[in-house]
């Protein structure tokens, strides 16, 4: 179980002065649970993921796994006890392989495993193995292939950030029923699932959503849904001096 | 010929070989060739004035390789060597050079070789050159290659010269013209560390109509290291040409890259890009989240990086 005890987390803001993002959050994440993280853009989900993943550090609170104290433990330590995040802006690197980086995200993985993996986020083994992760590849590409080193490498904790993004409309529900089956089937595994895709939200067991650097409301799809409709009605109408312009 | 283990150690670094390869071979180990072997296609003579070899390709040759690395293994050693290949219209061959040094001792080793490389019309060559040096010696190992080559007509080259730590001083001069529509690509990799300095010097004058040439580096200098990368290409006709220089800087490094672009043709089309800088952060940190230590995060990209 992950457990974020009070973490807050202050930045340098653009006049020097700190800005708090994330302000006094308690959480905890169970195994054989799916969550979905949600909320307006700017809220704080990525720098949750961050915080958990080490590759910010609070400013204050703990953060413990299974019980241990990992606060001081790097970004290294952390994925070696079975954190894995995969991020919504993957970066590229010249002259690594789609293959090589697999390799590196599950040692081992043996040539019909790599396969399914590419096979399981849509893309065609053959042409991908051996191309960069570079410049060539493009912005669904590179989101594709990141879901697959994190479905290749079976951690603990797993977090998506917003693996939705980018990827087209024709295969995004194929996408999502991988994610869902691979973590429905497998035992003391946790999912979290920073989203914004409404059928995401629907099929998760439980919903966080994250607002200003808070977590304002958390619960079960049918709980959560109505808030999140209702807040979106209210945001149309401010944004729109009180008119409605779309039906939702 | 007996070759020791440092020997073959040192050919197995700069040419990829263990024991002697088959075909075309001349292996010359401390200024003087130990081993020697022809093939029906390829001719492998001593030069005229006894300080180098002449290479001759035969027209049509198809699919062949020829090696000629050098070894210095005596400490203190200065090398100096003058090689022509020549290969003839329609041949296709791969030509494998390379210098290995190992130097244990307080004097400097160094090898000069100055080789030219005529590309006959239509021919397509592959150049491979790799340095290397070893050795526990205050002495420095210095490599000074100088090549010349001439690309005809509808010919084409591509060379890879590639030295990965291990010699403190070189000084690389390469000089090319290319002719109508033929081809000449330069890869270089380096990387520098310690004290090492490098130094590449590239001119490529494009003189026929409809040819094309290309000069890539890729480096990486660590420590006190430092590179200066000079590269021109001179337009001189309807042509392209493209100077890349991506370089990795760490530690206290120095890096110059200074790009030339020299265009005498109203249809010559030149472009150059250069970039230097550190290893990306957000790099790292993905490797890292992957479960690697920060160090093996940096051996990983570089090694990406200089393949
Ligand atoms: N390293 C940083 N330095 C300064 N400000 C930051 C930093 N990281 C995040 N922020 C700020 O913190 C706030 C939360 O950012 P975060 O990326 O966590 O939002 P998010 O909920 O993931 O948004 P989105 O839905 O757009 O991905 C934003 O206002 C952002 O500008
Ligand atoms: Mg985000």
């Amino acid at each position: 179980m992950l457990k974020l005890e009070n973490i807050s987390l202050a930045v340098n803001g653009q006049n020097g002065a700190n800005k708090e993002i994330i302000r006094g959050i308690d959480l905890e994440f169970h195994p054989n649970r799916l969550y979905a993280i949600t909320g307006p853009n700017g809220g704080g989900k990525t720098s949750i993921a961050k915080i958990i993943m080490g590759i910010y550090k609070q400013s204050g609170g703990n953060i413990y796994l299974d019980g241990e104290n990992i606060n001081d433990l790097s970004v290294s330590e952390r994925a070696r006890k079975g954190i894995a995040y995969a991020f919504q802006q993957p970066p590229r690197f010249k002259g690594l392989t789609v293959s090589d980086l697999m390799q590196i995200a599950r040692p081992g993985l043996d040539g019909m495993n790599l396969r399914t993996s590419l096979r399981d986020v849509g893309l065609c083994p053959e042409d991908y193995l051996d191309r960069d992760i570079g410049p060539g590849l493009s912005g669904g590409e590179i989101k594709r292939i990141e879901i697959a080193q994190l479905l290749a490498r079976d951690a603990k904790i797993s977090i998506f950030d917003e693996p939705e993004a980018g990827v087209d409309l024709w295969t995004i529900q194929k996408l999502i029923a991988i994610i869902m089956s691979k973590f429905r089937s497998k035992q003391g595994e946790t999912a979290v699932i920073i989203t914004h895709n409404e059928n995401v939200l629907h099929i998760v067991d439980e919903i966080i959503m994250v607002e200003e650097g808070q977590i304002k409301d958390r619960g079960t799809p049918d709980e959560i849904w109505p808030l999140i409709r209702h807040e979106v009605e209210c945001k149309m109408k401010e944004q729109c001096r009180g008119e409605m312009v779309y039906e939702i | 010929m007996k070759f020791e283990q440092l020997d073959m150690d040192l050919l197995q670094a700069v040419a990829d070989i263990k024991g002697i390869p088959s075909g075309a071979v001349n292996i010359r180990r401390n200024g003087e060739a130990v081993f020697r072997h022809s093939s029906p296609n390829i001719i492998i003579a001593t030069n005229p004035e006894n300080k180098g070899l002449i290479v001759e390709v035969k027209a049509g040759t198809k699919g062949e390789t020829v090696h000629v690395p050098v070894i210095l293994t005596d400490s203190g050693f200065h090398d100096r060597v003058y090689n022509t290949f020549k290969i003839a219209e329609d041949a296709e061959v791969t030509i494998i050079a390379g210098c290995g040094i190992h130097n244990d001792s307080h004097s400097d080793s160094s090898h000069n070789g100055i080789h030219e490389i005529i590309v006959g019309p239509r021919a397509h060559v592959k150049y491979l050159e790799k340095h290397y040096g070893e050795g526990r010696g205050e002495g420095k190992r210095i490599l000074n290659p100088t090549t010349v080559v001439r690309v005809e007509n509808g010919g084409s080259i591509e060379m890879e010269m590639l030295q990965i730590k291990g010699v403190d001083d070189t000084i690389r001069t390469t000089t090319a013209y290319v002719q109508e529509k033929g081809n000449l690509k330069v890869v270089e990799r380096l990387l520098t560390h310690g004290r090492q300095k490098a130094e590449s010097d590239i001119r490529v004058e494009i003189e026929g109509q409809g040819a094309a040439a290309q000069i890539l580096s890729r480096s990486v200098a660590q420590d006190d290291s430092y590179q200066l990368f000079k590269a021109a290409l001179v337009g001189k006709n309807e042509c392209t040409g493209h100077v890349e220089c991506d370089a990795i800087l760490m530690d206290k490094a120095r890096i110059k890259s200074i790009p030339q672009l020299e265009a005498e043709d109203a249809n010559a089309v030149l472009t150059h890009e250069a970039a230097i800088g550190k290893i990306a952060g957000e790099q790292l940190i993905k490797l890292m989240s992957l479960g690697l230590s920060e160090q093996e995060a940096i051996d990983t990209i570089l090694e990406g990086f200089l393949r």
